[in-house]
């Protein structure tokens, strides 16, 4: 199993680095950090040249990506071309507001969609199946962005027309809350609802399958005919096995996620990763960019591992050499 | 339920006349059970696979009724010129922002330049469809490309290009996308249809690449080798053709993908940039002067939601009629 995982670590590092090499590539190539500030009044030549020196703007591709390289490792992903400012500092921040953002979505999501899933599949055929079907085609079939929009029509229009404001529709915080857990359930419930929907779309309707194909199996058919109540058939033997592949999905889109929801930050304007890597890309920086992409990718690879090891953790079956 | 209903019908009660006494019994029984097979609605008739697959498609209903419904779509987008009551760029200062109205036809009401929100949604379904086609057409060909070569002859060749379609998946996709989009492919549909091409073509390349691991140790392989079969050869006529089925669903998802993912990226403005109007861009013009004019947001956003529903209807009754051995797993 060790052996296993280091191998599985030890091959993804040569892809990591080619994939931040291509990004570096692409983003150098073709942008220029320094294009608003030229463009700006006042700015002297001396000010460009030194940032030039200071980020060897002047140099070649390949040595402006080892030099991008000293610095992340050196200096925790150094600090952004324009203003100097740390890229740690900012980046810590944005990865706790994100994570609030996707450990509450993700959540609600696995319980809700454990039940309907469940639900579903051990009345197949019914309203309730058929009502949970459709919700779980309309979900995957609607632009998580407009849904957002959606809701925040909704939630405006209800404010201007009866002056009552349940949720907010931007941003983390109101600067001076009364009651800081409350004011922050507030700002987050619309984002936190628009991504759960997705994610329940999808969980459900891979539990109902996992649920389904458990319940027809030979040894669930054991389980009822020595006489076992029909509630212990379910959750024991049924549901317990059926969460097993739910948690390598579950796995991989949480590592997906980590990224930022980006389109979902940047409409409620949160102070997310993804609202911070948008900022970044409008700037042309490729600082901030690549130490976004660096913590995203890893972030990916090890909950892919993560979802494999569980996988082979949970059913005994699986044998990782 | 298709499943269910392309099951031939059980044959209950015994046939009447069987059994009677003094009747040579033998010849009789065959030529009655095949009556009776035939009065019950049974067919005997042989069929190809393609045939098979055909029926059970044309008795999925949601995926026709979602065809019947993409269809007009198609052809309203194809005739956007007959069927648009204005033109997409046609302003009108004095029926600015309307609400929805019969009024001269504004069904959808009008933008805060007085176009008509209908009519550039029909342009703007013609843009999106294209483009969302393109790519997967184009993905399908990528994918399938590198998934043969890299099944079929194995060894260092698939070693590369496994490592190759690793490298896509392990980058976020969005920012990617954003990202190349930026500096390369900002603004023309088709530049953009290129670009998300380049990401959504891992699918097939996984999907065909297993099917030619399974297959090509296969002694119909072998036989085509020993009477001098070229790879090309081999590749086209005798292993790919057993991963159409799995192609066509996955080629028919992508569509429905690549509608949402262009939305998006035209939506946050890095994708198709006006004046050429796609349903992200409308939306996102919609939504720029705050969020009072609903219709500019809501009606756009209903057709995405319609196209990408059918879609995945249609894609769902594909798998259920090419892919029977997937059935299981998606319940």
């Amino acid at each position: 199993m060790t052996t296993y995982i280091i191998r599985r670590l030890l091959y993804s590092i040569p892809v990591l680095f080619a994939a931040s090499f291509l990004v570096f590539a692409m983003v150098s190539a073709t942008g220029d950090p320094l294009g608003t500030l030229k463009m700006t009044p006042n700015i002297s030549q001396q000010t460009i040249d030194l940032i030039t020196e200071r980020k060897h703007l002047d140099e070649p591709i390949p040595i402006r990506y080892f030099y991008w390289l000293e610095e992340a490792v050196t200096d925790k992903f150094g600090s952004t071309i324009i203003g100097e400012r740390p890229i740690w500092n900012d980046l810590s921040r944005v990865i706790g507001n994100t994570l609030q953002l996707v450990i509450a979505a993700e959540l609600i999501a696995i319980l809700l969609a454990v039940i309907i899933g469940v639900y579903s599949a051990v009345r197949q055929y019914s309203p309730f199946d058929y009502g949970a079907t459709t919700f779980s085609f309309l979900g995957l079939s609607t632009p998580v962005f407009w849904l957002a929009l959606m809701l925040q029509v909704l939630v405006v229009n209800i404010f201007l027309a009866y002056d009552v404001r349940i949720f907010y529709v931007s941003n983390l915080s109101s600067p001076n809350p009364d009651n800081f857990l409350l004011d922050r359930i507030q700002h987050l419930a619309l984002p936190v609802i628009v991504l759960a929907v997705a994610s329940i779309a999808q969980y459900s309707r891979f539990m109902r399958a996992s649920m389904l194909e458990v319940i027809n199996s030979d040894y669930v058919r054991t389980a009822r005919a020595k006489g076992l109540p029909e509630r212990t058939v379910i959750m024991k033997h049924g549901f317990r096995n059926a969460l097993i592949p739910l948690t390598t999905v579950i796995a991989l889109n949480f590592g997906a996620l980590l990224g930022g929801a980006i389109i979902t930050e940047t409409i409620f304007s949160l102070d997310g990763m993804g609202l911070y890597f948008i900022t970044a890309l409008n700037d042309a920086d490729p600082y901030p960019i690549m130490a976004w992409l660096a913590i995203t990718s890893i972030a990916i690879v090890v909950f892919n591992l993560i979802a494999d090891i569980a996988y082979g953790f949970l059913d005994p079956r699986v044998r990782y050499e | 339920m298709s499943e269910r209903s392309a099951q031939p019908p059980h044959i209950d009660q015994p046939p009447p006349s069987v059994g009677v006494v003094g009747e040579p019994q033998v010849a009789m029984q065959v030529d009655e059970s095949l009556e009776l097979a035939y009065d019950s609605g049974l067919e005997l008739k042989a069929r190809s696979q393609w045939g098979y697959a055909a029926r059970r498609f044309l008795r999925h209903r949601l995926a026709m009724g979602s065809l019947v419904v993409l269809l007009f779509l198609c052809i309203v987008a194809i005739f956007a010129d007959f069927f648009a009551p204005y033109a997409f760029d046609e302003p009108d200062f004095l029926s600015i922002t309307l609400p929805p109205t019969t009024e001269n036809n504004h069904f959808f009401g009008t933008d805060f330049l007085g176009r008509d929100s209908l009519s550039r949604i029909i342009y703007g379904l013609r843009t999106s469809l294209w483009v969302a086609l393109v790519v997967s057409l184009l993905a399908t060909v990528i994918g399938t490309t590198i998934g043969a070569i890299s099944g079929y002859f194995g060894g260092w060749v698939d070693n590369g290009l496994m490592r190759l379609t690793d490298l896509v998946l392990t980058l976020p996709g969005l920012a990617v996308l954003l990202t190349i989009s930026v500096y390369v492919g900002q603004g023309e549909p088709m530049r953009v249809a290129v670009i998300l091409a380049l990401l959504f073509w891992t699918g097939f390349a996984r999907i065909v690449r297993g099917t030619f691991l399974s297959l090509r140790e296969k002694e119909f392989v072998e036989a085509a080798k020993a009477s001098g079969a070229g790879d090309t050869r081999i590749i086209l006529r005798h292993i790919l053709p057993n991963a159409v089925g799995p192609i066509i669903v996955n080629a028919t998802l992508i569509v429905a993908g690549a509608i949402l993912v262009e939305a998006a990226l035209s939506f946050l403005g890095f994708g198709v940039q006006p004046p050429n109007p796609a349903l992200g861009v409308l939306i996102n013009e919609g939504q720029s002067e705050g969020l009072k004019f609903w219709w500019l947001v809501t009606f756009p956003g209903l057709v995405i939601v319609l196209i990408a529903l059918c879609i995945n209807f249609i894609g769902d009754g594909l798998r259920d009629a090419l892919d029977p051995t997937q059935r299981r797993v998606r319940g």
